[in-house]
């Protein structure tokens, strides 16, 4: 059990640490002043620098540049393990840290809830179509969902919004509550950003559901073919419990793994398709600081990124064991 | 030889999903000859047209004729994607080799660097890198894309080298004294082959849901065509509200095409791959 908790420990702490790391080099690794670069570059489109002078100074000091690279390594550790990300240069002096984590819980919300949807309910359907006795209209239903399941959640995301939005305008398509309304904790507002969530939802669950179903359907189809489903046979269990307790239970570990894996690819998904709805998210944010060319924002919500997601992985890795305990013993 | 490809035939949605994107490549190198492509320059015709008469699908709001420039964008995409995808397929089927081959520090060094690259999200890093470049093109697009589509090719090469290596032929040849470097490439790299093709598709997969992503967050190349720009211009006008939707509608279908072409090919090849494994016992 302990050197399984310590190894993946030990890779969440690597993972965090390569992040920072990337962060603090990427931008360093590019030719020419950063600072004078980024300010030019704002002013030259037009952006609101404010006083230039003072950001040109919180830049410089940010970035350091007078000093040796390896002081200003240890730096940037310390003041990512702070979760100090500097200034808004778009927006000085707001700081990033507040800004992006003023937008983390839009993005929780939407892509936990819609990952939540999309993997329970394409897990199932998944399940139904390995049981030999589905309908055949099951499958109707999924092939669909299995072609959906190879585009991009955004572009689903874009057709949505020209059927919901402009065709049949029945559904907000922006934003995450109604504009010029003042969120409160009541429950008119928390119908208000369920109502202005279901399009985006909708994409990301539309878009993901196949791949959850192709993945449990073969999982399935050969834990159903294993020796112990022919003993629960033979002992004469009901079909129906042996179709859940034997074969769905077993399929569902790997089905875990997949979805550890494919983090990362989820999230990325997600971050596109609140661009489309201009949905208050991480994603949008990021899009918006790109088009300002707000570095430190940018890097900010990277930074946020790697780390949640590192985390989240450590926590599924943490669980595993619980649900399966063969995955302590067995080697990597 | 014979039998292999009689294998591949049988493999429906693999013929699907190469024949799809066969038919997108022929399409768009047929440009030339079926579409005036000097059309899809700016300003070539009156901005926002909707479709009919000369403009089959339209024109943009700066006067690009839509149907030319789409079939400049398909293949500047595929580029993009097929370029990545060999670039990763080389790295990370080099790794894979040597992590598989040697096994001990080498196979713990590379494997641990492939998880944690596969762990931070690709959008993350190619945003910063694309940040910090000054001017896009498609070549260094593609460069960008591949620097994180070689970790998927590294997994499956290593895990196929270290079954493989154990095989009995390879003992064999092993005891007629072949060694090193000429094992690897004699008794190694041929029975590579069917999983080098099936994680090809998988990182040229990658490799373009990447690029689209990027494109779509506005860090494509700004002054050249590809799918996911004309998405991404056609989005930054506002042409889904305008009702242009001859302007989003061809580009959006197109990759979709090719997506749904490319989870047809990979599936079929993993069938395919599964099923000679299965023979082989």
């Amino acid at each position: 059990m302990l050197p399984y908790l310590l190894r993946r420990i030990g890779m969440a702490a690597l993972v965090v640490f390569v992040a920072v790391s990337v962060n603090f080099m990427i931008p360093r690794l590019m030719p020419g002043d950063a600072v004078e670069q980024q300010l030019s570059a704002i002013s030259a489109a037009g952006g609101q620098v404010g006083d230039i002078q003072a950001a040109a100074a919180a830049l410089r000091e940010r970035y350091g540049l007078d000093r040796p690279l390896l002081t200003q390594y240890l730096d940037y550790l310390g003041h990512a393990a702070r979760l100090d990300l500097g200034v808004s240069i778009a927006h000085y002096p707001e700081r990033v840290a507040e800004g992006v984590l003023a937008s983390l819980p839009w993005t929780i919300g939407l892509l936990g809830t819609a990952t939540l949807i999309s993997f329970v309910v394409g897990t199932m359907l998944g399940g139904m179509l390995a049981w030999p006795g589905a309908p055949r209209a099951l499958k109707v239903v999924a092939l669909p969902l299995v072609v959906l399941s190879a585009v991009p959640y955004f572009m689903l995301g874009v057709v949505l919004l020209a059927i919901f939005g402009l065709a049949w305008p029945v559904l907000p398509v922006a934003g995450g509550f109604p504009f010029g309304h003042v969120p409160q904790a009541d429950l008119q507002t928390t119908g208000l950003i369920l109502y202005h969530a279901i399009l985006p939802a909708a994409s990301i669950v539309l878009a993901s559901l196949g791949t959850w179903a192709v993945a449990m359907r073969g999982m399935l189809v050969g834990v159903l073919g294993e020796d112990h489903i022919m003993l629960a046979e033979a002992k004469g269990l009901s079909p129906r419990r042996i179709f859940f307790a034997y074969g769905m239970r077993n399929a569902l570990l790997p089905q875990l793994t997949q979805l550890a894996l494919k983090l990362g690819l989820l999230v990325s998904g997600a971050i596109l398709v609140e661009v489309i709805f201009a949905y208050p998210g991480i994603g949008y944010r990021l899009y918006l600081a790109i088009g300002q060319k707000d570095l430190f924002v940018i890097q900010g919500i990277v930074l946020l990124l790697s780390i949640s997601i590192a985390l989240v992985m450590l926590l599924l890795d943490l669980l595993y064991p619980l649900i399966d305990p063969r995955v302590t013993t067995r080697q990597a | 030889m014979r039998e292999v490809l009689h294998r591949i035939l049988r493999e429906r949605l693999l013929l699907l999903g190469l024949g799809l994107l066969l038919f997108l490549a022929l399409l768009s190198a047929l440009a030339p000859l079926i579409v005036d492509t000097s059309l899809a320059e700016i300003g070539s015709s009156r901005p926002r047209r909707p479709p009919g008469g000369a403009h089959p699908l339209g024109t943009d709001t700066q006067g690009r004729d839509v149907f030319a420039s789409l079939l400049l964008a398909v293949p500047q995409t595929m580029k993009i994607g097929l370029l990545a995808g060999l670039i990763g397929l080389g790295v990370g089927g080099l790794l894979g080799l040597l992590a598989g081959w040697f096994r001990g520090l080498t196979d713990a060094v590379i494997r641990t660097a492939a998880d944690v690259m596969m762990t931070i999200p690709a959008i993350a890093v190619l945003v910063l890198v694309a940040t910090s470049v000054r001017t896009m093109t498609v070549t260094l697009m593609a460069v960008i894309v591949a620097g994180l589509s070689w970790m998927i090719p590294t997994r499956a090469v290593r895990a196929q080298v270290l079954s493989l290596r154990e095989r009995s032929w390879v003992d064999v040849a092993r005891l007629n004294g072949v060694g090193g470097f000429e094992l690897v490439m004699r008794e190694i790299l041929p029975n590579l082959a069917p999983y080098l093709a099936a994680s090809f598709v998988i990182a040229v997969a990658g490799a373009m849901l990447a690029t689209v992503g990027l494109e779509a967050l506005g860090l494509g190349p700004q002054n050249e065509l590809t799918l996911g720009m004309m998405i991404y211009w056609a989005q930054y006008s506002g042409a889904i509200l305008r009702g242009m939707w001859w302007w989003w509608v061809p580009p959006v279908v197109a990759l979709a095409l090719i997506f749904v072409g490319l989870l047809a090919a990979s599936t079929g090849m993993d069938r395919l791959v599964n099923s000679r494994l299965r023979a082989e016992g």
